[in-house]
């Protein structure tokens, strides 16, 4: 049984009156990166301010490392969190180094880190310039740094390869997957969901406060009943002759089958003597994502 | 590092990067030494003034800008790291918000206690040297002591508007507005009461209502140690209070301690 790092139970959160957050159940382990989605204003921000200790519930409880997070003991644990801000525009006249060197200090972060860092994301020939003269994707770069600092062992970072080029986002994710690997566990709060799906575990989607879906990919394909798109080559004929196969089809050469037939019917194909190639797509995590948020809306109309 | 003292030394050295202590130095030593040499112009007289006149007209002088220089350095102080968001990174790290608070009033009020001693002492060093050294150094110690303590109060009150205002704007503009009301509107209030009203204010009464003003505090601080002879105007009824200045200090700290308790206050119910 691994630790738990973080426990949200039936927490609920009003800004007035309305409701930001209800009845959020949350577990998250050692090493599990979690995928935090949702549209605009659908609570992803506000839950992580809970976690963070700088909102307070209003029902339910918080607790990170076994602590709730407005505890005055909670302090010492804020050392092992790291937390990257949705907006965030760092002091414009200071250098990037100057930056991370004042965050590091109050992290009482050694020294050496901050060159480590400033090279893991890149910025080690920019250290010296002000960080009004960066671009966009330097100072998300910039801000990953801070949060890297001092090893979290929370990591929750709030839209992370905004402004980042492909070249960043993979180094980003290389990043996050190191970091899983020592022990970190990660909430990754984004609408940009292509790319993201290796590097997490589970997945909550949110929707007005709500939670509209959560649990791995897996589970969720599952439950959304979302199909697998199978393409053959080189049985494109034959296909619709076989009985338990052509109600899967929706192309020549292209079947939609359940996730729990996949592997039957994979295993079907493969008896064909001629196929030439097969391609296997489960369904995007994308399309997981419009599922759960349509389906949503549905029920509310 | 204590994040005490990594505020601290940030605010500070954002003080030195932007030129704030070079420039308020500079400007309060040129002041200082202008009216120690040109002073006695004002009133019709030529040569260089007494101590008393210089110390009289700086400290008028210097009740304008000392306030006005202080709510520019800070009236952004919060508002402006909301605006940027770094004041909510800032809450996540493992500092307080009191130690946030401290730590900035620490490392801003050093710039302007600094910029008084290094500015107004080297006026006084240069006219000690064609003068008499233990009577311009006891004058000009009080000076540069009252002067950082009114720094210090209009820092504090600073934050307050910092931290109570919702834009950036905003704060400038009501960091304005309360400096016309310390430093002009009050004291017309007061004249209007004393010639407006008869045996509506005693004179002991005037220096008590004085005492909700810090600039008009600094004012009573400075000038109550010189000889009445050199003052005019509303403060000579005043000076002759018994009041020392150890007392007049006192409640000037009060000013600096109450505003920051009121500042620590309205921060720590404060939601970002």
């Amino acid at each position: 049984m691994k630790n738990k790092i973080l426990t949200l139970t039936s927490v609920a959160k009003q800004y007035g009156q309305l409701d930001a957050l209800k009845d959020i159940n949350l577990v998250l382990e050692e090493g599990e990166v979690l995928g935090l989605f949702g549209h605009n204003g659908a609570g992803k921000t506000t839950m992580m301010k809970l976690i963070l200790g700088i909102l307070k519930v209003n029902s339910g409880s918080v607790s990170v490392f076994g602590l709730d997070p407005n505890h005055k003991k909670a302090w010492a644990s804020r050392k092992k969190i790291g937390y990257l801000p949705e907006n965030v525009s760092f002091y414009d006249q200071l250098t990037g180094l100057q930056v991370l060197t004042y965050f590091a200090r109050l992290k009482s972060v050694p020294k050496k880190q901050i060159i480590e860092l400033l090279e893991t994301v890149g910025l080690s020939e920019a250290q010296h310039r002000a960080v009004k003269t960066y671009s966009k994707g330097m100072r998300q770069r910039l801000g990953l740094a801070q949060a890297f600092l001092g090893e979290p062992k929370l990591l929750l970072l709030d839209e992370p390869t905004v402004g980042l080029d492909p070249v960043a986002t993979k180094d980003f994710y290389h990043s996050v997957d190191q970091l899983k690997s020592s022990g970190a566990s990660i909430i990754l709060c984004s609408h940009v969901l292509p790319g993201v799906e290796q590097h997490i575990d589970n997945a909550m989607i949110l929707n007005q406060g709500q939670i509209a879906a959560s649990g791995s990919l897996r589970q969720l394909r599952a439950q959304a009943k979302l199909s697998v798109s199978i393409t053959t080559q080189g049985i494109n004929g034959t296909l619709k002759e076989v009985k338990s196969l052509a109600s899967f089809m929706v192309a020549s050469n292209q079947l939609l089958v359940p996730e729990s037939e996949k592997v039957n019917v994979i295993r079907q194909l493969m008896m064909f003597d001629n196929i030439s190639d097969i391609s296997v797509e489960s369904a995007s995590l994308e399309k997981i994502y419009h599922h759960y948020l349509h389906d949503s809306k549905g029920e509310s109309l | 590092m204590n994040p005490i003292q990594a505020v601290a030394l940030k605010e500070f050295q954002d003080g030195l990067r932007n030129r704030w202590l070079l420039s308020i130095t500079i400007v309060f030593s040129v002041l200082a030494i202008g009216l120690s040499y040109y002073g006695s112009l004002a009133s019709g007289q030529l040569g260089s003034p007494s101590l008393s006149t210089t110390i009289a007209s700086l400290s008028s002088l210097s009740v304008f800008i000392i306030p006005l220089i202080a709510l520019l350095l800070c009236y952004d102080s919060f508002v402006g790291e909301q605006e940027s968001g770094t004041l909510l990174l800032l809450l996540t790290y493992p500092i307080s918000r009191g130690q946030l608070l401290l730590g900035k009033f620490i490392g801003q009020g050093c710039i302007i206690s600094l910029a008084t001693l290094l500015g107004f002492g080297s006026a006084a060093v240069l006219i000690a040297l064609n003068g008499n050294v233990a009577e311009v150094f006891s004058a000009f110690s009080l000076f540069i002591v009252s002067s950082s303590l009114l720094g210090l109060s209009f820092i504090a009150l600073a934050y307050i508007i910092s931290l109570v205002a919702s834009e950036k704007s905003k704060a400038a503009g009501i960091a304005l507005l309360l400096w016309l009301f310390f430093v002009l509107l009050f004291d017309l209030v007061l004249l209007g009461l004393l010639v407006g009203i008869e045996d509506g204010l005693t004179q002991q009464g005037l220096v008590q209502v004085m005492m909700f003003n810090p600039a008009d505090l600094f004012r009573l601080i400075n000038l109550s140690a010189l000889q009445a002879s050199d003052v005019n105007g509303v403060l000579s009824v005043a000076i002759n209070s018994e009041f020392n200045s150890l007392t007049l200090l006192i409640i000037m700290l009060a000013w600096i301690i109450i505003p920051l308790g009121i500042a620590q206050l309205i921060f720590s119910k404060k939601s970002i």
